[in-house]
């Protein structure tokens, strides 16, 4: 590493701070879901901490993003506030999205979220195209695209690539490979598995890194990010993760495991991001009571994220219309 | 927004007013950028040379996702004219314009604006067949947040796209081919818009009101003026708009008419006609004298035989004929 080690050591503690603080958004946010708290259908983001942390840590906080239906991890990760990402779990008004977007869209516009969209590969072509706005306005602004392993196998993956490479725009393509679509593997969907390989076929760089590792993400990220940001064009990362719970909480796959058992045990008893990384700060001599002091302090700010959105209040109806145009239609009847 | 400014006109066509407008707002505003494919050198004149390829992007042929690039560019403070040719192109793209496009501000409470237009094109009545030819402004009507335009006049058409690239909302901008060579007076001012949502009246009338949408004006204007000289008079009304529709303007010809037709290129079922009778039964009921008569096309694919093709559209002699039977 270049940094000085004070450097260093501060950005692992943060990196370790993010991390703690999805793993407790997704743990209570789960629990409240289960208990009727939370209304729809909740993707956790439980086992994937490293990739979206250290992914999103090679950003400057004025560069832009997007997200998946599996988002709540980006916004923390890009350092957004709990409170209103917990208020629009809950569909609350004082939610990120004042209650019309919910689990799968907690785009915070103040972290660079330009959307996150539920329609898998949807985002990809939005990304590309923050990109070339990029480049027309000569902003430096560098785009991170977040999609899964399901999404390479989309139209809009193949064509957006294919056009930022065209034009050398300064995206930065993050497959979170977290081997399922569901229950899909991509061993049952990829003509070819090698994610990072189909990079080639478009003429930008192809990396795999383990998803597990936030500091390995870290580093790979932030030389595609300079690349792009160099006007060498976008970069496709394949950050090989694990998604430790269901698809979504509480479903019940029917029928004979399409993921055996021992395979999720041997993932959460070995590969866990949290884990992995707390053993790394350990050993470079970061005390344990001060990572105790930020799992504590993360645990508060996660409780009060759960008041906040618990004491607010919901939508009027009345605002139903709202934000549906820029301005509010004139009334089309006489 | 400026109705009518400076008095000078000049003479051109219905694609003319649009490259006009098109040229105009990429002059007034650096933030407007095209996007379509061989638009570096069809359609655009000479864009290409005048505003250079940061301006103009010649995409690949990937419409389902230029577009999106389109709208992720938007978002992020650009305000692109996606140039989606030929309109039943505009199915390979309709995830990014409904899913993306219509929903992010409403998704987001706001947080996210997408100020973009797509220009399509129904270019039928060209012997081209079905995967050509469509009309597909009606299923676009039915999505919230988007608005869809439809002039039929070369003054509507340069007003009309002018006033849709400064809007921050997504703008469907649906031009009719059989329009293209239609001439008139347009204004020369560059901030000469047309108000999105305003319908116009084409020719004052009192005996029967005839609404007509896109191509389907011109055999329209046709058909009242051989009804004027049957002594019928007619009202058109060409809705320019039709998301958000000014149903405002029909209903008051309707209290004045008491008589309805509703003439477009589009298929029967659902069409902006549907939605207009629609309307009229629940709030014009007691004005009408006579049934609604829509005129459309049936329920069918273009055909490319152009003896088969030319039976689809409604004629001049047809709208004659529904006139003078409200009238009898």
């Amino acid at each position: 590493m270049e940094n000085s080690m004070p450097v260093a050591q501060e950005q692992q503690r943060e990196i370790y701070r993010r991390m703690v603080r999805i793993r407790r958004f997704e743990e209570e946010g789960t629990r409240l879901y289960m208990a009727g708290e939370i209304p729809g259908a909740y993707h956790a983001s439980i086992g994937q901490e490293a990739t979206i942390v250290g992914a999103c840590m090679a950003l400057r906080d004025t560069d832009a993003m997007t997200g998946t239906h599996r988002s709540h991890g980006h916004p923390i990760g890009k350092g957004a506030d709990l409170k209103a990402l917990m208020a629009e779990l809950m569909g609350k008004s004082t939610g990120i999205c004042r209650g019309r977007g919910g689990s799968m869209h907690l785009a915070d516009a103040s972290v660079g979220i330009i959307g996150e969209s539920a329609i898998v590969g949807g985002g990809i072509p939005l990304a590309t195209g923050v990109g070339l706005s990029s480049k027309v306005l000569g902003t430096q602004l560098v785009c991170l695209c977040f999609f899964g392993d399901g999404a390479v196998n989309q139209g809009t993956f193949h064509e957006s690539l294919n056009m930022a490479s065209l034009w050398k725009l300064p995206v930065i393509y993050l497959c979170e490979n977290n081997g399922y679509a569901i229950t899909t593997s991509v061993a049952m969907s990829h003509g070819q598995p090698n994610i990072a390989l189909r990079a080639q076929s478009y003429g930008m760089p192809g990396i795999v890194v383990d998803g597990q590792d936030a500091g390995a993400v870290l580093d790979v990220t932030a030389a595609a990010v300079a690349r792009a940001r160099g006007g060498k064009g976008p970069t496709l990362i394949e950050a090989q993760t694990y998604r430790f719970d269901e698809h979504q909480v509480g479903l019940v796959v029917p029928g004979t495991p399409y993921r055996t058992l021992e395979e999720v045990a041997k993932y959460k008893a070995h590969r866990d991001p949290i884990v992995l990384f707390r053993r790394v700060l350990l050993s470079n001599g970061i005390a344990a009571n001060e990572l105790e002091a930020i799992e504590s302090e993360v645990a508060t700010a996660v409780a009060e994220a759960i008041q906040f959105a618990r004491d607010s209040p919901l939508p009027d109806v009345a605002g139903l219309y709202d934000n549906l145009y820029s301005r509010p239609l004139e009334t089309a009847s006489p | 927004m400026k109705h009518e400014t400076s008095a000078e006109r000049r003479q051109i066509n219905y694609l003319d007013a649009i490259v006009q407008a098109q040229t105009e707002e990429l002059e007034r505003d650096s933030r407007v950028i095209m996007m379509g494919e061989d638009i570096a050198i069809y359609g655009s004149g000479d864009l290409i040379e005048r505003f250079g390829p940061t301006r103009i992007w010649a995409m690949p042929i990937s419409e389902a996702s230029f577009t999106g690039v389109g709208i992720g560019a938007a978002i992020a403070g650009l305000r692109p004219i996606v140039d989606l040719n030929i309109a039943s192109f505009m199915y390979l793209a309709s995830d990014q314009i409904i899913n993306q496009a219509a929903k992010l501000r409403f998704m987001t409470a706001g947080k996210v604006s997408v100020p973009i237009v797509f220009r399509v094109c129904m270019y039928y009545g060209a012997s081209i067949a079905a995967q050509h030819s469509d009309r597909p402004y009606p299923l676009f009507m039915n999505v919230p947040g988007l608005k869809v335009i439809s002039p039929s006049s070369p003054a509507d058409a340069k007003g009309l796209l002018k006033a849709a690239v400064r809007e921050d909302d997504p703008v469907v901008f649906f031009e009719d081919s059989k329009l293209w060579n239609v001439k008139e007076e347009v204004p020369t001012d560059p901030d000469f818009l047309v108000p999105i949502g305003k319908a116009d009246i084409k020719r004052v009338g009192s005996d029967v009101t005839l609404v007509a949408i896109s191509g389907a004006m011109r055999p329209t204007l046709e058909a009242a003026d051989a009804l004027a000289a049957q002594r019928i008079s007619a009202e058109v009304i060409d809705p320019r708009t039709l998301k958000p529709l000014d149903m405002r303007t029909i209903v008051r010809s309707v209290e004045k008419t008491g008589r309805l037709i509703i003439i477009e290129n589009a298929h029967r079922i659902l069409g902006a006609g549907a939605e207009i009778a629609a309307f009229m039964a629940e709030e014009a009921f007691e004005s009408l004298r006579k049934p609604i008569i829509r005129l459309t096309s049936p329920d069918v694919h273009v055909p490319f035989s152009p003896v088969l093709e030319e039976a689809l559209y409604p004629r001049k002699e047809q709208i004659v004929a529904a006139a003078k039977r409200l009238l009898t």
